[in-house]
C-alpha cells in the first residue's frame, strides 16, 4: 500500500525553493558581505571567516593557529581575561573562535538591544589581543591536555596516519593542534605573528541573518574589520596525495578497529563534481538506502556505521570513508567495502537508485535553512567556496541534470578500488600488519 | 576551546522554551496520546517526533539495553512496510530519520518538508502496534548493537569510567544499568525479549506526539485522529514505579585505571533531586548553581579560584540537568594542572566548595546568570526542533506543558539563599561517587 502512495508522491512532488533574498552588501570602507534580513526575532547571527586558517602556520610552529584562536577572548584591548568573560555575559553575547586546516572562522550571535557593546567586544578580541604570558600558559596547558587525550583516540590515531602518509610535508599532513612538542615550544611572538598573518582583509567572508540592516552591516563590517591587515602570506598551494592502494595497520589495543580510507578526489568546479555527488549519496550516504550501509550493516551486522564522502579542501580533493568494525570482522568488512567500491565503478547506479538519491537530495536541500546561525553559515561557505549569489535557486536542477551515463562515467574515472589505502587502528586479524 | 568539555563529560546545555503561549497548542486524543504542537512558519519544514515513555529504566533485570534494541527494530518491518521502507521512504521525500533512547523514553523522528506530514504520521503510527520481526533482522541487528557498543563504549576508556561510576551511583535504582545494555545481556536479547517490551509499551497511552515547524494546529490534530486514533491503548498499564534507592551510607570511591587513560581527571556527582511537576523550585536553584560553580572558566566560582587565581587546573566544570523522572546527579570535575596528583586536585576543588558554602554566591554573578536565561528566551526561538526535544523529554520524565513553560519563571525568582540552600543539601561527599581516572598507578608515579 505504501508503495503505491510513494509512488505517487515521487511523480507529484514540487519542492519548494529556499525562500532566501541575499543581499550583497559593500561596507564604506569597501567590505563585502551577504546579509540575509530576518527581523521576527531580535537578534542577529554573524560569520565570519578568513581563508588560509593553520594551512598558514609557520614553519616549526605547527599549532599556532589554534593556539591564538583560543587566546582572542583571553584578554584584549583595556580588558583582562576575565573583564571580557564577564561583560560578555552580562551581554548575553555569544561568539566562538575556531582555527581548522583551511579557514579560521568567528560565529557570533548578539541580541539587537545589545548590538554595539557586543560588537565592541568582538572588534577588541579581533583586533586587539593581549596574548598576556599568563594566559598564554593558561590556554596552552589546555591545548596540550587535548593532544594528550587525542593520542589514545582511536580515530584520531587513524586520521593522523592516514595524514602523515598521504600528504608529505605540506601542512595538511600533520594535526592542526600541533603535538606536545611544538605546542610547548611556542611564544608569544609566534601568536602575535599568526594573529597577523591569519585575520587579514583580502581573505574574509561574511554572512549576516537577523535583524539587521544593510546599512547597520556596512558600518559593522567596518568597525570590526577595516583595521586589520590588507594581506598576509601565501597559502601553502597544493598538497601531494603519496598513499597507493592497500592497507596500513597501527597496532593498538581495543577491541574494535577503526578504518579510514580514500583515494584521490574530484573538483568542485568539475563538469561532473553534481554526477559524483549524486553518486556518492547511493554509495554511502550512511542513509539506510546507501549501499555500504546495506552491504556492511543491514546484511551483515559487521558495523554500526559506514560512510563515504567527497573531500573538498581548499588544496586537495579525495573520496574518502570510514567503518568500525571488531578485530575479528574488519577484514570482512573491508573486503565488502572494496568490492562495492568495484561494482560502483563497474556498473554505475540503476535508474531507481538515482531517482531516489536525487529527491532526497533536492528535498532536503531547502531543510538546511532554517535558523539565522545556520544560514550565516552557510553564506559565508558559499562565499569562501566562490560559489555565485544565486546558487540556491540553481543548485537543485544542477543535481536534477544528472544522468545515468553521467553517474557511470563519473564512477568509473573517479573510483579505483585498487587505489583504495585503509588505514586500521586496532588488533585486527586477518590483515597485513604493514603494505 | 570548548572542545575539552566534549571529550571528557557532556557539556551542561540548557534549553529553554521561548515560545509565546498562542504558538504552543496541545490536546489529548480518547485512547491517551498526549500531543503537543509548536509552530514556526519561517521555513517549510516540520520535525515529526514520537516519544514513548518508556526507556532502560523501565526494562526488567536481565535484560539490560531492551529498550535501546527494539528501538533499531523498530526499523524493521511492518505490517505494511519491508525492513528499511521505513527510512527509504522518509528519504525517497527529501526527509532524514532517527531516534534514541534514554533511561526514561525512547523517541523516534523525521525532519522533513511540511507537506508531508501526513505521511510521517501514518508510518510511525504504523510500526506503534504492527511490526513484524523475523528472526534473521534480530539476529543481524544484535550484531550491529554489540557492534555500536564496542564503538561508542568498549573502545572508549572514558566511556567505560562513565559505565563504572554510574553502577556504583546507583546500588538499586536501575538508572544504574548503562541504556545500550551490558554487553553480556545484550548478547544474548531476544525476539521475545523485544516484543515483550513493545507490546506493553508501545501503546497511545504511553506515548507523546510533539509536531514543531510550519504547520496548522487543528490539522495536526486532524492528522493525528486519523493516524493515531485508531489505535488501542494498552490496558492495565500501571505508573511508572522503579525500584527507589536506599539511604547512601557510605562514601563511594572509584579509581579506573586504564593504559589509555591520557589525560588524568576527577568527577564527582551527587545524588540529587530532579525536576518535578509543580515542584521545580529545588532543580531551579541546582541548575543555576551548576552554572555558577562550572559555568566558564573566566567567570565560575571554580574556574576562577584554580585556573586564574591559582594554577591549579587546567579545566574544572559542573553539570546538573533535572530533566528525570527519577532522583539525578549533580556533578564537579577537575583535570589538575600538570605535576599535581589526583588527590590534589581532589583536594583543591573540595576547598573551594568548601568556601563557597561559608562565603555564599556572588549577586552581580546571579544577575549576569538570569541575564542569559532571559537571553536564551531570544535566542532560543531561532531553533524550534530543540524546544520541541525539550518538550518531548520533559513530557516523558513526568513534567507537564505548565511545568515547561513556567520552567524560565522559576529560575529567574530562585534567590542566592535558594541556591545556598540547594547547595548545602546536594554538596555531600558521602552522599556522592567520587571517581578517578588514569594510567596504572606505576606509570602515574613515572610522569
Amino acid at each position: 500500500m505504501i508503495r503505491v502512495v510513494l509512488a505517487t508522491c515521487l511523480a507529484l512532488i514540487t519542492f519548494p525553493a529556499a525562500a532566501i533574498d541575499i543581499k550583497e552588501v559593500t561596507s564604506p570602507g569597501g567590505i563585502k558581505a551577504w546579509l540575509v534580513e530576518e527581523t521576527s526575532i531580535p537578534f542577529t547571527a554573524l560569520e565570519i571567516r578568513f581563508k588560509g586558517g593553520a594551512s598558514l602556520d609557520a614553519e616549526g610552529k605547527r599549532g599556532a593557529a589554534y593556539l591564538m584562536s583560543g587566546l582572542l577572548d583571553e584578554g584584549a584591548g583595556d580588558l583582562t581575561s576575565t573583564e571580557f568573560a564577564l561583560a560578555a555575559e552580562e551581554l548575553a553575547f555569544k561568539y566562538d573562535f575556531d582555527a581548522s586546516s583551511d579557514s579560521f572562522s568567528v560565529s557570533a550571535q548578539f541580541l539587537t538591544e545589545n548590538r554595539d557593546a557586543s560588537l565592541e567586544l568582538l572588534r577588541k578580541a579581533l583586533n586587539e589581543p593581549r596574548f598576556d604570558q599568563d594566559a598564554v600558559d593558561r590556554v596552552r596547558a589546555q591545548v596540550l591536555s587535548i593532544i594528550a587525550s587525542d593520542s589514545e583516540d582511536p580515530n584520531d590515531i587513524a586520521g593522523k596516519t592516514f595524514a602523515s602518509l598521504a600528504y608529505g610535508d605540506h601542512p595538511y599532513a600533520t594535526k592542526l593542534e600541533g603535538t606536545a612538542e611544538s605546542v610547548t615550544m611556542l611564544t608569544r611572538d609566534d601568536l602575535i605573528a599568526s594573529h597577523k598573518s591569519l585575520l587579514t582583509r583580502d581573505r574574509v567572508y561574511v554572512g549576516a541573518v537577523g535583524d539587521i540592516s544593510a546599512e547597520e552591516l556596512g558600518v559593522i563590517l567596518d568597525e570590526l574589520l577595516g583595521a586589520l591587515p590588507e594581506t598576509g602570506p601565501d597559502l601553502p598551494g597544493p598538497a601531494p596525495f603519496l598513499l597507493s592502494g592497500g592497507e596500513t595497520v597501527v597496532p593498538y589495543n581495543t577491541p574494535q578497529s577503526v578504518a579510514i580510507f580514500g583515494h584521490a578526489g574530484i573538483e568542485r568546479t568539475d563538469p561532473d563534481f553534481f554526477a559524483a555527488y549524486v553518486m556518492n549519496q547511493v554509495l554511502g550516504s550512511g542513509g539506510f538506502g546507501s549501499r555500504l550501509m546495506d552491504e556492511v550493516r543491514e546484511k551483515r551486522g559487521l558495523t554500526y556505521g559506514v560512510y563515504s564522502y567527497l573531500v573538498l579542501r581548499e588544496h586537495v580533493n579525495l573520496v574518502m570513508g570510514q567503518v568500525s568494525s571488531s578485530n575479528d570482522s574488519v577484514a570482512e568488512a573491508i573486503s565488502v567495502i572494496r568490492d562495492e567500491w568495484a561494482k560502483m565503478a563497474d556498473e554505475g547506479v540503476t535508474e531507481e537508485e538515482l531517482e531516489t538519491a536525487k529527491t532526497y537530495l533536492t528535498g532536503a536541500y531547502p531543510l538546511r535553512f532554517d535558523g539565522n546561525a545556520r544560514i550565516a553559515n552557510i553564506l559565508a561557505s558559499m562565499q569562501f567556496d566562490d560559489l555565485p549569489i544565486d546558487y540556491i535557486d540553481s543548485r537543485n536542477s544542477q543535481v536534477e541534470a544528472v544522468t545515468l551515463e553521467d553517474i557511470k562515467r563519473v564512477s568509473k574515472r573517479l573510483l579505483k578500488p585498487e587505489n583504495l589505502h585503509f588505514v586500521v587502528v586496532g588488533k585486527p586479524t586477518g590483515l597485513d600488519a604493514s603494505n | 576551546m570548548r572542545r575539552l568539555i566534549a571529550c571528557l563529560i557532556a557539556p551542561v546545555v540548557l534549553v529553554f522554551p521561548a515560545l509565546g503561549a498562542e504558538k504552543i497548542t496541545t490536546f489529548t486524543l480518547d485512547n491517551g496520546l498526549e500531543a503537543v504542537v509548536l509552530e514556526d512558519h519561517r521555513a517549510p519544514v516540520v520535525v515529526h517526533m514520537l516519544w514513548y515513555k518508556a526507556g532502560a529504566a523501565d526494562e526488567a533485570p536481565g535484560v539490560s539495553g531492551i529498550a535501546h534494541f527494539l528501538e533499531h527494530l523498530l526499523f524493521k518491518a511492518t505490517d505494511k512496510l519491508e525492513a528499511g521502507e521505513f527510512s527509504a521512504v522518509v528519504e525517497a521525500n527529501g526527509g532524514s530519520d532517527n531516534a534514541f533512547t534514554s533511561w526514561d523514553y525512547t523517541a523516534y523522528y523525521q525532519r522533513i518538508a511540511a507537506d508531508r506530514l501526513d505521511l510521517m504520521m501514518g508510518m510511525e503510527a504504523d510500526r506503534m502496534r504492527n511490526i513484524r520481526l523475523t528472526a534473521e533482522d534480530v539476529e543481524t541487528e544484535r550484531k550491529v548493537i554489540l557492534e555500536e557498543r564496542a564503538q561508542r563504549t568498549d573502545s572508549d576508556p572514558g566511556a567505560l569510567f562513565g559505565e563504572q561510576r554510574n553502577a556504583a551511583q546507583y546500588l538499586n535504582h536501575p538508572y544504574g544499568r548503562p541504556i545500550i545494555g551490558w554487553r553480556h545481556e545484550a548478547a544474548k536479547l531476544s525476539r521475545e525479549d523485544a516484543l515483550g517490551f513493545y507490546r506493553k509499551y508501545y501503546a497511545p497511552n504511553a506515548a507523546v506526539l510533539i509536531v514543531a515547524g510550519d504547520v496548522d494546529p487543528a490539522e495536526v490534530e486532524a492528522l493525528a485522529k486519523k493516524h493515531y486514533g485508531p489505535l488501542e491503548p494498552t490496558v492495565g498499564l500501571e505508573a511508572r514505579v522503579r525500584p527507589e534507592e536506599p539511604p547512601q551510607r557510605a562514601e563511594r570511591r572509584i579509581v579506573y585505571e586504564d593504559p589509555q587513560a591520557a589525560q588524568p581527571y576527577v568527577i564527582r556527582s551527587y545524588m540529587a533531586p530532579e525536576r518535578d511537576a509543580g515542584d521545580q523550585k529545588t532543580a531551579a536553584a541546582l541548575t543555576l548553581l551548576a552554572k555558577i560553580l562550572g559555568g566558564p572558566g573566566q567567570t565560575s566560582v571554580l574556574g576562577r579560584a584554580l585556573q586564574f587565581e591559582s594554577n591549579k587546573a587546567v579545566y574544572t566544570s559542573a553539570f546538573y540537568s533535572g530533566m528525570n523522572y527519577d532522583d539525578t546527579t549533580f556533578g564537579v570535575f577537575i583535570v589538575p594542572a600538570p605535576g599535581l596528583s589526583l588527590q590534589q586536585g581532589e583536594d583543591e576543588m573540595d576547598a573551594v566548595i568548601a568556601k563557597f558554602l561559608e562565603d555564599g554566591v556572588d549577586a552581580e554573578h546571579l544577575a549576569r546568570v538570569k541575564s542569559q536565561i532571559r537571553a536564551s528566551l531570544i535566542y532560543g526561538q531561532d531553533d524550534v526542533a530543540s524546544l520541541g526535544r525539550e518538550y518531548g523529554a520533559a513530557l516523558t520524565s513526568g513534567l507537564t506543558v505548565e511545568d515547561v513553560q513556567q520552567w524560565p519563571a522559576v529560575l529567574d525568582a530562585v534567590t542566592e539563599e535558594d541556591i545556598m540552600q540547594a547547595a548545602r543539601l546536594v554538596l555531600d561527599r558521602k552522599k556522592a561517587v567520587t571517581g578517578w581516572f588514569r594510567k596504572p598507578s606505576a606509570e602515574e608515579v613515572s610522569q
